[in-house]
């Protein structure tokens, strides 16, 4: 096996009319890897995966897709399936029928496709609903059978758009499930459109984190979650303290302020709740805002750094409104940034 | 009760007796034993219902009347679908302007269309005279279509189009694989709208009516100028049953209403 991207954007520029979404994208894939595109909307991430679909023309660069140039290939002659967040199954026609569609259409019939479709709908359990029409089935289950409906014509990469985002917190564990066995059985190359940083740490094997139609980083879940770049990923993966360095000194809106110890060389720092020291240290704050959440409790301390937000276990015990507390921001556990904004 | 109270269903019962008060006359007077067109009818038979099958003129202009509802609202569709297609999923430069020129024939008086008609296309480039009532029907039926047909796209999300060209269709064959199929109730509901549009249309086909070449209503006003018995009230009973055995056949199996 070579080390080639099975799928890989190279240059791409995407443009609406004059207004440019995608600019000099450059990404490789590995064949059978589960890829998430993470990021605000506007950042340019479902532009992207329309333009891999070929549901979008290409401004400039290029597609290639297992070795063959495909930016200019029409999107019914690519082999890449594409679960739509409205599923859009076709109303008219039965689960049966919608995952027959692109069989027929390739020319299968009788025994050859009977099988093939039967095969599919079990495979997303749902035998037992084949002659029901879309609008008889709940959402998880009309999404089980855009994936059925895609995965039966064996793309080369299967493209999902906000694929748990309709979901309740019940059936979105289950799709996640379903998605990865997909993946593990069929070895299919994915790539999932999302917004929600949790959806994609848990599900993906590597993300890619969007920002103004460029991106801004790619790793792993864990790089990810424990070491973003930038401010703006440290933001979206959920560090809620994050503050710029200027010659070794925090810049806050209270003025600069030096960390005790080593300062670390980035350009910012980025701490989450659960960093922040609480009774102990060299800083004080007051407590201004205060919520239970289960098994822990989270706070808004007022300090000379500006707002802080820590998170501490709830079995420790809990401050007041307006109590005076001492807390550190301890330097070695902070998430150095290499960028800021 | 107090007056107040009995205000608004007096009212309503009014606007009713106003609504289909001419139309149960007509009803009562086409079953008349009588020799003229009289209210309250003088006996009791079927003899005008009869007399209305028998007529020579009635038929041919019958024939003329459904060929002109049938084929213009058939042409009117053939035109009104592509343009009703592209109007609710693209953005076009202009879409407002062809949206009001093709609902103009609804706005302008179907005289000044009828004049119109004759006096620049029909005079100028010597239209036959099935040709021009062909023709006008067309126009006149294309607004509904174009209406009737848009609203029930509108209801259609465009994804299940771009879904099916993932799964190899064509961008054409999507057309009629997966959105054809979905607005047939609006197409339908455009088709009986057309059809009862054309079937009862008066001043555009007077002006293009002409020697031997008559829609139903035209004839009927002629034949009232020579002759007048029962029987055009005979036959305005039977248009209006047929009308609305059509719009409750349609509301019945296609939910009509939801288009309209």
């Amino acid at each position: 096996m070579s080390d080639a991207p099975y799928l890989s954007l190279e240059k791409l520029t995407l443009a609406y009319g004059d207004t440019v979404a995608v600019a000099d994208l450059d990404l490789g894939i590995r064949k059978g890897e589960l890829i998430a595109l993470l990021g605000p909307s506007g950042c340019g991430k479902t532009t992207t995966m329309r333009a891999i679909a070929g549901l979008l023309p290409v401004k400039s660069g290029h597609v290639r897709l297992d070795g063959a140039d495909i930016t200019r290939v029409p999107a019914n002659k690519r082999a890449v399936g594409l679960v739509f967040q409205s599923y859009a199954l076709f109303p008219h026609l039965s689960v049966y029928e919608n995952v027959a569609f692109g069989l027929k259409l390739k020319g299968m019939r009788g025994t050859e496709l009977d099988a093939k479709v039967q095969a599919g709908i079990k495979s997303v359990g749902l035998s037992s609903f084949a002659n029901r029409k879309p609008a008889e089935l709940s959402g998880g289950q009309q999404q089980r059978v855009a994936l059925a409906r895609s995965m039966v014509m064996e793309p080369k990469v299967l493209l999902l758009d906000e694929p748990l985002s309709n979901l309740d917190a019940r059936l979105r564990l289950e799709m996640r499930t379903e998605l990865q066995r997909v993946q593990k059985e069929t070895g299919v190359t994915m790539i999932f459109v999302t917004h929600d940083q949790a959806e994609a740490l848990a599900l993906a094997d590597r993300i890619v984190v969007m920002k103004g139609g460029a991106i801004e980083q790619i790793g792993s879940p864990e790089d990810i979650y424990s070491r973003p770049v930038s401010s703006f990923v440290a933001d979206f993966v959920g560090f809620e303290n994050i503050f710029p360095l200027e010659q070794g000194r925090l810049k806050t809106s209270g003025g600069l302020i030096e960390l005790p110890g080593q300062a670390p060389s980035a350009a910012g720092l980025a701490w989450r709740p659960r960093m922040v020291t609480l009774g102990s240290g060299p800083f004080r704050g007051t407590v201004r805002g205060t919520s239970f959440a289960g098994d822990s409790r989270e706070y808004l301390l007022d300090t000379p750094f500006g707002p802080i937000k820590a998170e501490v276990e709830a079995s420790q015990p809990a401050h007041a409104l307006g109590a005076d507390l001492s807390f550190d921001l301890p330097a070695e556990k902070a998430a150095p940034l290499a960028r800021f904004a | 009760m107090t007056a107040r109270s009995l205000f608004i269903p007096l009212t309503l019962l009014l606007v009713l007796a106003f609504l289909i008060g001419p139309f149960l006359i007509i009803v009562a007077a086409s079953f008349s034993a009588g020799e003229t067109l009289n209210f309250p009818p003088q006996g009791f038979s079927l003899r005008w219902i009869l007399k209305v099958f028998t007529v020579e003129s009635f038929r041919a202009s019958f024939g003329m009347s459904l060929f002109l509802a049938i084929g213009g609202t058939a042409a009117a569709l053939v035109l009104g679908i592509p343009a009703s297609y592209a109007l609710s999923r693209y953005k076009l430069p202009g879409a407002e302007i062809v949206r009001t020129v093709v609902s103009a024939p609804i706005i302008v008086p179907g005289i000044i269309v009828g004049l119109a008609l004759l006096r620049y296309i029909v005079v100028p480039f010597q239209v036959g005279i099935t040709a021009a009532l062909f023709l006008a029907h067309t126009a006149l039926v294309l607004p509904y279509a174009v209406r009737v047909v848009s609203a029930s796209l509108d209801n259609l999300r465009s994804d299940i189009e771009e879904a099916a060209v993932l799964l190899g269709s064509s961008r054409l064959g999507a057309f009629f694989r997966v959105v054809m199929p979905n607005i047939r109730g609006g197409i339908l509901s455009a088709f009986i709208l057309g059809f009862v549009t054309s079937f009862n249309q008066v001043p555009v086909s007077l002006f293009l009516s002409g020697p031997g070449v008559r829609t139903l209503p035209i004839d009927m006003i002629a034949y009232m100028e020579i002759v007048f018995d029962p029987s055009v009230a005979a036959l305005s009973s039977l248009l209006a049953f047929l009308s609305i055995g059509i719009v409750f056949a349609a509301e019945r199996f296609l939910g009509f209403s939801r288009y309209v």
